[in-house]
């Protein structure tokens, strides 16, 4: 029977030899995932499971990143919660801060997910691995508590839709500006429950940086997973970072889609998503200059190293405009020392950005950059509903890296052209 | 089972950012996430919740975050069920995960307003505006889920049937 390649992985880790949407299967889990604000939940659950181990010390992966380095006291605590079970179950891939780093740029980074692998972690971001051509979802703190405990989850076997991206990126145009326009034909709910597949031409000379992006903001049309094929591109990142089996599966030519969209980008200019939703998106020339109090260029969606260099490129012999403050975090700390190898710290301070440690940082309003009443922000994060980030009467808009850094040196929206 | 209640409107695209803002995450207490749901777009709502209350929403109620501690808290505030035209998700599992029952309809939230009572029959498949002036079927839940639920959550569900 034909499958795509989310069917093609959720059979081999269901012992089947094919899957159909609408089935419900069990699945052997490879990697499980937590951090300091759903660990601790999931901790509750995995006791009051009974159980006394968890299913294998080496697959299951905490990473503090939320409200880490600690916000205040309380989430000092819940940091200290996984931190001591971290300890007492000798979890391998458990990381303190100086080694830690936002999960979704942290885990590829590290090798702890390849492709063909099936990740389930207790974040909706975690969909972010299909760029690598593994199933990865998210789910809630009592699923990931279960799975911690026995290596394995339920799952419907979801429909795929086909995006068709053809012809080739223009300047400043990059993979956050190919999925905001995804979503901006999809909407919020439009993938709901299902796979996304990312493909076509463009698609194949993308980096993995670019296809991070791009899975990462799956799930905001509502998907179950995000996916690519993996490539050329792919094996290079994956197979030096892993000795673990990595499995290459692709979509058979005559697998059945629910919907197939074609997304031309040959005209696609940088798109921006307005407030409040990530699928109010319009192109940079039909959005008014707004003024901006805070730009933000970091996140699980563009805190990579791609992502700092187009920042710095913009700004390098320019400072960000006075009544602007521009807020950069590296996704990592390997990102962070490279960036200060590469010069790119050092571009960023010059021109007046503040950088701070690798975490999620201001993307949840959590701290380090929460916006006061009435403030508007532009962000590369990946959501901009209604106090995501602060006061629930600022505002959010969203955009790549590059239209961030220029609207930051213009203390308006607009793009590097303008500059 | 049966739920009934009045009824709090919400709109579409309800997301959990919403439902239990992102700086009350510090903890994850039912309690202390009861007392700020909704904090930002209905202040007072969990102060005025009277027994049984039920939220009405139209499409992709939860949707964004995989944080659970919406579904706590909406639970924990004392809501008996959340009636929506559509839910997202994570939100739908975490929801059966930890005992909030939710159902669809969509043409029963179109005609349900802010203040309404409305009861439902779970088992009965039933759903039932003021007075009964109007009665809905509502969907099915799946089977699988049922056993979910029949067990009294996901945890109790995985002890029944044995760890491997
Ligand atoms: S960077 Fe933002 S979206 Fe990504 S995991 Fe952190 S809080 Fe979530």
């Amino acid at each position: 029977m034909p499958m795509t390649i989310t069917e093609k992985i959720l059979a081999a880790h269901a012992g089947a030899d094919s899957v159909m949407p609408g089935e419900i299967i069990q699945v052997d889990v490879d990697l499980a995932l937590a951090n300091d604000i759903t660990a601790p939940l999931a901790i509750e659950v995995f006791y009051k499971l009974g159980t006394q181990e968890v299913f294998h010390k080496d697959k299951v992966a905490l990473v503090p990143d939320h409200f880490v380095p600690n916000k205040d006291i309380a989430s000092a605590e819940q940091a200290k919660t996984m931190r001591l079970f971290a300890r007492k179950h000798q979890i391998t891939h458990y990381f303190e801060p100086g080694e830690s780093g936002i999960e979704h740029v942290i885990l590829p980074e590290k090798g702890l997910v390849v492709p063909g692998d099936l990740v389930m972690g207790a974040d909706s971001h975690t969909c972010t691995y299909g760029a690598l051509g593994a199933f990865a979802t998210g789910v809630g703190s009592t699923d990931l508590g279960v799975v911690m405990a026995t290596g394995q989850t339920w799952l419907k076997v979801p429909p795929t839709i086909k995006l068709v991206y053809e012809g080739t990126a223009g300047p400043w145009v990059g993979g956050k500006d190919l999925i905001l326009r995804a979503l901006g034909l999809l909407g919020v709910d439009g993938a709901a429950y299902k796979a996304l597949e990312f493909s076509g031409p463009t698609i194949k000379d993308l980096s993995m940086d670019q296809r991070f992006t791009m899975a990462n903001m799956a799930i905001e049309a509502g998907a179950k997973n995000g996916i690519f094929e993996p490539d050329q591109i792919t094996k290079d990142y994956a197979e030096p970072r892993s000795s673990r089996k990595q499995v290459c599966f692709s979509s058979d030519p005559d697998a059945v889609y629910e919907r197939t969209v074609h997304i031309d980008v040959n005209s696609l200019e940088p798109q921006i998503a307005l407030p409040h939703s990530p699928d109010h998106v319009r192109p940079l020339s039909k959005v008014d200059p707004v003024r901006l109090d805070q730009v933000f260029i970091g996140s699980c969606t563009n805190g990579r190293m791609e992502d700092l260099r187009a920042a710095a490129d913009i700004l390098k012999g320019r400072s960000v405009a006075g009544d602007t403050r521009l807020i950069v975090i590296p996704g990592s700390p390997d990102i962070y020392r490279e960036a200060v190898r590469d010069g790119i710290i050092e571009t960023l301070l010059d021109g007046g950005a503040v950088i701070g440690p690798p975490c999620c940082g201001p993307c949840l309003g959590g701290h380090m950059g929460v916006l006061a009443a009435g403030e508007k922000a532009l962000s590369t994060t990946n959501r901009n509903f209604v106090g995501r980030m602060g006061h629930p009467t600022s505002e959010i808009y969203l955009s790549n890296p590059s239209v961030a850094a220029a609207s930051a040196v213009l203390g308006r929206i607009g793009g590097p052209g303008e500059l | 089972m049966k739920c009934e209640g009045k009824v709090w409107k919400f709109g579409d695209d309800i997301d959990t950012d919403l439902i239990i803002p992102a700086r009350f995450l510090n903890v994850s207490d039912e309690k202390s996430l009861a007392e700020n749901c909704f904090a930002d777009v209905r202040p007072g709502f969990a102060q005025n919740i009277g027994p049984g209350d039920i939220i009405v929403a139209g499409r992709n109620f939860g949707c964004g975050s995989s944080r659970e501690h919406a579904p706590i808290a909406i639970k924990g505030v004392g809501i008996s069920m959340v009636i929506a035209k559509s839910f997202a998700r994570i939100f739908y599992r975490n929801a059966f995960n930890i005992g909030l029952p939710i159902v669809e309809s969509e043409a029963a939230v179109d005609v349900i307003s802010e203040g309404d009572w409305v009861s439902v029959d779970l088992e009965a498949g039933t759903l039932k505006t003021e007075n009964d002036s109007e009665s809905f079927v509502i969907q099915a839940i799946p089977a699988f889920m049922r056993e979910i639920i029949r067990a009294g959550g996901l945890v109790d569900y995985v002890k029944q049937r044995g760890l491997k």
